[in-house]
């Protein structure tokens, strides 16, 4: 597929009428109907908007802790508001805002730069966002009515159980961020289907800009790191609620459980904010340096392996917990081992620099990028102090670390995330940022944070521990704390400048073109529908080595140039060389993933305040929501599109080549390691209080009868949906037998489940017996959970029959179906494996 | 190490003045232990290779910058991304990380836990330790330290927020938890290790000169973990021996009129059923252990200096010195029955 100047895809002059249908077809629901927009530039304003808000509320907090403390045994805030307030904090800063802002960043640009007109599910973003935006304003709030969570970010539990943290704070932390953790899941795979399926033609993985790489990694780690949490959170507020002793050693639970849970999600969380930032940046300093990125191969291998080696160093959060040396070297060797890949992407962004046209340019962005550089350094070197376990010894838990991790994270995110404001700005306002406040803004935040932080390191090794409302005088800490906190007067002053100017001057719309002169996609003249034809990509960075690119591309020269199917679309490419496989009919806007939002985010935030009745309502609403929104999906085969340069294109897709099937794909890699860790929490209790396991700390194991049957049923579910799968009915047909074989399929699942619960209870096993019995029955949920949502599914697949909606070609509802099913069959396997096998092996 | 100065030894000759706090006193650059000794030699070491090596990034970037143009072609190629971001680092932590694990490995250092469990049995957790030389418990409670002293000839007493150590003498420290997790930190003398619910853990310190430190709890343990502190006095051996013997003793009798006031109420308004006088009917053991109370540092686990005034104070107003705290205030006495209990308690050296 090469194609010179003469004979690009599609001629011109562009037929009459075909510019004001795309525009019809890609309008923004006007007023206050903006709520029902799918639009990535649309919703990812509200996103990154909500991000930045929440970022000032933490901030905001962190301001009034600075002053607290500015002085010893001051009585500003009190002990309980404070201890609320840094674990609002915290977790907004990590929970709320970090994540949820690079992943905003991502629906925002990613789309841009790939010049796809939008992301792969626009409804499921919509869903994820708003999802979001309740839940996040909510849990903030409830620091205003001593509502707040006190337990730290991490909650560690006995802290956090019931005996010890009474009252509903506690749950919101667990029920409120433990449903925007699923909605980061829904945004992870989006951007692992958008950066696989959604590129443009010739676009091969080896010329995706480095923040598609980025936003890769960054999504491939949330899909094996939030499940930890997940569960961690599941396990605590079941405990919470129903005794389960999880964490509760007197009934051979162990605390350090929710630690390994947490840190395993944790640790790769910092690499989780860091990576696309780091993205951001590789994409910011070749465009000011007119020069491609030196070592592109060298910072995706860099990216792969931090992103590898980041589930392999949280032990080190757990230095000082008293676990065996051999474990504290490995994990303390791992943990050095991470500052490699980093050091490589630093010294390829200055050999980049060195390498300018002329002189690397001072912009505002540039600015907040060696900020960037010279913070995340300093960052990085403490993080080898504290990866030294005897370092770590001392400086675990003091101020030391809290500006550690501020550099870290300050550093490696926030000022990239300036840079990204300042850079971007262009191409979804029609404004710039001011240049001129810029400089402020920057010297402003750069000193203000120095001043702030660097003090801390010293603070903490004369002694002083985080996470204390005050201090007594004549420690040594007075002045260093005083000057901390005129350093985040500074900081915030420069944040204020910034916001003051944002207000002023941002306005969404069609902003310049390419105003730094860049060589990537998202710098092509764009509309509501993204670029007007999507082009065909011969280089790394098209805008400097493709001439006359924008121009073609605007005039509708490339893929594309109109709406083929008279609605929204985009071009699916195949998943390393991009080429073209398929055109996906994409939603436009709509009611029911806003409602369904705000009935999940409804369902849990009731449930935290245990109004049951209501929150199940709301839950049901939630279900009858997103089956509305999915009903309408899952359109069948029409007819082949012409996209340009002769290139016919089906508009529909099943089986392995369609967005729907990675997406159930990715899906099930999160289920999958929800069900590992709780193996691993399985295993890691069994180790922990082995005298707790059947049959000495527990009744006798139900006999062999009892899981055979489960298993003969789960195989006998399998074969039937195989059967079903078989007899699809050809177009415009029923197959009488089809629904029969699913329903049938559904009852074998359903009757493995309850034989299998049945067994347990038959037994005399009591979930809050002990942790073994606790873990037995977390087996049984996690299985019943999957039932849950394969009834669901089941039910509206077979709906989907009944309605002349499903067969041989249209049956991308079904493909889903059966996928979920085997793997949950897959799942349950294991688990029958496991919970009836391990316990006989070492009795 | 710095030699004491005046001020240090201001502090150690007025334990008064400690309540308020001396500075370096509870600082890890000012080690008087010998694995605190260790990591700060490790500190100032690693801080002054990171410092040249946090410079010479500097001087890449502004050669990159604004560098001659020789030069910055010279850094505008991958060779600099091979061996200054690959090479390099590889070598120079590979070298970090040996000495790190050398120093771990050194005796002072804090030892994995003994691994008991599903108890407080602190006494199971002692058999385990070799028999000879003195053995100390500490458990964190919210939000106070229980401690309990073996002698080397076994015989086993209380004591609360506070610790007393032989200079030079390695000793081992038992930590657990009775409630949530703590963590035992006194960075003058030590790294700090966690006190976790149905875990045991185990630190040796080894005290070389005599001199107060200043503890914390290092994990936030909720509540009024602010104010969760503590004082670890070393002494010289023969000092020391003296000091056990008093301290392994029973409640001195009351010597005056008020003292003797004072311990009635004590004994009939409710205090001894959450704290132990030995040698007095008080037996509880909900809270602290007062038998040599007017002999510490601190009251209310380093909130307060250990002075008549600031006791009658903790006794009615406690809620507010310590929020939270578990200690209901006790707002019942008048102000002479609490002088009278002050005298009582500060009389218990």
């Amino acid at each position: 597929m090469a194609f010179d100047e003469r004979d690009l895809p599609n001629p011109l002059p562009r037929p009459e009428g075909e510019l004001a249908e795309l525009e019809r077809v890609w309008a923004t629901p006007k007023g206050w109907r903006i709520v029902t927009a799918v639009n990535n530039t649309v919703i990812g304003i509200f996103y990154i908007g909500t991000a930045f808000f929440l970022f000032l509320v933490a901030g905001l907090l962190a301001l009034l802790m600075r002053t607290q403390l500015a002085v010893p045994e001051n009585d500003f805030i009190g002990q309980p508001l404070y201890n609320q307030m840094f674990t609002v904090h915290g977790t907004t800063m990590m929970f709320l805002f970090a994540v949820p802002a690079v992943e905003a960043l991502g629906v925002m640009l990613l789309p841009q730069m790939l010049a796809a007109r939008d992301l792969p599910f626009p409804r499921l973003s919509a869903f994820a966002i708003w999802a979001y935006v309740i839940g996040g304003l909510v849990f903030v709030s409830t620091i205003l009515y001593d509502l707040a969570p006190a337990g730290g970010w991490f909650m560690y539990p006995p802290l956090t159980l019931k005996e010890f943290s009474p009252g509903d704070n506690a749950d919101f932390w667990l029920l409120g961020i433990g449903f925007i953790e699923i909605s980061a899941i829904a945004g992870a795979i989006e951007i692992v289907v958008g950066t696989l399926k959604t590129r443009p033609p010739g676009m091969s993985l080896m010329r995706m800009p480095i923040f598609g790489w980025a936003m890769l990694i960054f999504a491939a780690m949330i899909m094996f790191a939030f499940p930890a949490v997940i569960l961690a959170t599941m396990m605590l507020e079941i405990e919470r609620s129903f005794g389960w002793p999880f964490f509760t050693a007197a009934q051979g639970g162990d605390p350090l459980l929710w630690q390994h849970l947490f840190w395993f999600f944790g640790h790769p969380e910092v690499y989780i904010i860091f990576l696309p930032a780091a993205g951001l940046v590789s994409m910011i300093v070749p465009a000011m340096a007119q020069r491609p990125l030196i070592g592109y191969r060298f910072i995706v291998v860099a990216l792969i392996a931090t992103g590898f080696f980041s589930f392999g160093l949280w032990v080190h959060h757990m230095f000082t917990t008293g676990i065996p040396s051999l474990s504290l070297a490995f994990f303390s060797a791992a943990s050095m081992a991470v500052a490699v890949p980093s050091g490589i992407q630093v010294f390829s962004w200055i050999a980049t620099m060195a390498a300018s046209r002329g002189r690397f340019r001072i912009t505002t962005p540039s600015l907040f990028v060696l900020g960037f550089l010279v913070i995340f350094t300093i960052g990085g070197l403490t993080g080898v102090m504290v990866a030294l376990v005897p370092l770590d010894f001392q400086v675990h838990d003091t101020y030391f670390v809290v500006a550690h991790f501020h550099y870290v994270l300050v550093g490696g995110m926030v000022f990239p995330l300036f840079a990204t404001f300042y850079y971007w700005a262009p191409m979804v306002s029609r404004n710039m940022l001011s240049e001129r406040l810029g400089r402020w803004v920057f010297w402003l935040m750069f000193a203000g944070f120095n001043v702030a932080f660097l003090p801390m390191h010293l603070t903490g090794l004369l002694g002083m521990p985080r996470r204390v409302w005050t201090y007594p005088a004549d420690l040594g800490w007075d002045p260093l704390n005083l000057l901390s906190t005129v350093g985040t007067y500074v900081l915030a002053a420069g944040v204020l400048l910034f916001t003051i100017d944002l207000v002023v001057r941002f306005r969404p719309g069609q902003g310049q073109d390419n105003p730094w002169r860049a060589g990537t996609l998202e710098w092509l003249p764009t509309d509501l529908y993204s670029t007007r034809s999507i082009p065909l990509v011969t280089s790394r960075e098209p805008l400097w080595d493709q001439p006359g690119l924008a121009r073609d591309v605007a005039e509708g020269r490339y893929f594309l140039p109109g709406t083929l199917t008279g609605g929204r679309e985009t071009l699916v490419t195949s998943p390393v060389e991009a080429r073209p496989q398929y055109v996906i009919r994409m939603p436009g806007p709509g009611w029911p993933p806003f409602l369904a939002a705000v009935f999940m985010a409804s369902f849990f935030l009731l449930l935290t305040v245990k109004a049951v009745v209501p929150a199940v309502a709301c839950g049901v609403l939630m279900i009858v929501f997103c089956i509305a929104w999915a009903w309408s999906l899952d359109p069948g085969p029409g007819r082949e599109v012409d996209i340009g340069g002769g290139i016919r294109l089906p508009t529909y897709m099943s089986g392995p080549r369609s967005h729907s099937w990675w997406a159930m794909v990715v899906l099930m890699f999160v289920a999958a390691s929800l069900y590992l860790a709780w193996v691993f929490s399985y295993l890691f209790l069994w180790t922990v209080s082995p005298e707790a396991w059947s049959p000495h700390g527990a009744p006798a194991l139900p006999a062999w009868r009892w899981p055979a049957a489960s298993v003969l049923l789960l195989l006998a579910g399998s074969g039937l949906l195989l059967g079903a799968q078989r007899g699809l009915p050809r177009r415009g047909e029923r197959a009488a037998g089809v629904p029969w074989q699913m329903l049938l399929a559904l009852a074998c699942l359903a009757a493995a489940l309850g034989i299998e619960l049945a067994g347990h209870w038959g037994s005399g096993l009591r979930p809050t017996q002990n942790a073994y019995a606790a873990s037995v029955y977390m087996a049984v949920l996690l299985f019943g959970q999957l039932a849950f949502a394969l009834a669901i599914l089941g039910g509206f697949v077979i709906a989907r029959h009944v309605t002349g909606r499903l067969d041989r070609e249209r049956r991308v509802s079904f493909d889903n179906l059966a996928l979920l099913f085997h793997y949950t069959v897959a799942q349950s396997l294991l688990g029958l494996a496991l919970v009836h096998g391990f316990p006989r092996v070492v009795a | 190490m710095r030699p004491p100065g005046l001020r240090r030894a201001a502090c150690i000759l007025a334990p008064v003045l400690l309540a308020a706090g001396c500075a370096g006193v509870q600082s890890a650059l000012e080690p008087a232990g010998v694995e605190a000794v260790h990591i700060d030699r490790l500190l100032r070491l690693v801080t002054l290779f990171l410092a040249l090596v946090f410079a010479g990034v500097l001087v890449a970037t502004a050669i990159a910058l604004a560098g001659p143009h020789a030069w910055r072609e010279k850094l505008a190629s991958e060779h600099l991304v091979v061996h200054a971001g690959m090479v390099f680092p590889l070598v120079a932590l590979s070298v970090l990380l040996g000495y790190g694990i050398w120093v771990m490995g050194q005796g002072g250092s804090a030892q994995a836990g003994v691994g008991l469990r599903l108890d407080e049995d602190i006494a199971a957790a002692f058999e385990a330790l070799p028999a000879s030389g003195l053995r100390i418990a500490v458990t964190g409670e919210r939000w106070w330290w229980r401690v309990e002293y073996v002698t080397a000839d076994g015989r086993r007493f209380a004591s609360a927020n506070e610790l007393r150590l032989p200079v030079g003498e390695p000793v081992p420290v038992l930590l657990a938890s009775a409630d949530v997790i703590h963590s035992f930190w006194v960075p003058k003398l030590a790294g700090k290790l966690d006190m976790i619910p149905g875990r045991v853990n185990t630190l040796t310190l080894e005290a070389t000169a005599p001199g107060v430190s200043r503890g914390q709890c290092a994990e936030y343990c909720g509540g009024a973990h602010a104010l969760m502190s503590f004082f670890v006095v070393a002494m010289p051996p023969a000092e020391f021996a003296a000091w056990l013997e008093r301290e392994a003793a029973p409640a001195a009798e009351p010597a005056t009129r008020a003292a003797t006031a004072g311990r009635r109420l004590f004994m009939t308004h409710g205090c001894a059923g959450c704290h132990a006088i030995r040698g007095t009917v008080a037996r509880g053991t909900i809270g602290p252990d007062l038998t040599h109370v007017g002999g510490r540092l601190s009251l209310g686990a380093g909130v307060l200096p250990n002075e008549p005034q600031a006791m009658a104070r903790w006794i009615r107003d406690t809620a507010h010195v310590k929020p939270e705290n578990l200690m209901p205030p006790f707002a019942i006495f008048t102000d002479a029955e609490l002088r009278d209990l002050a005298t009582y308690l500060e009389g218990l050296e």
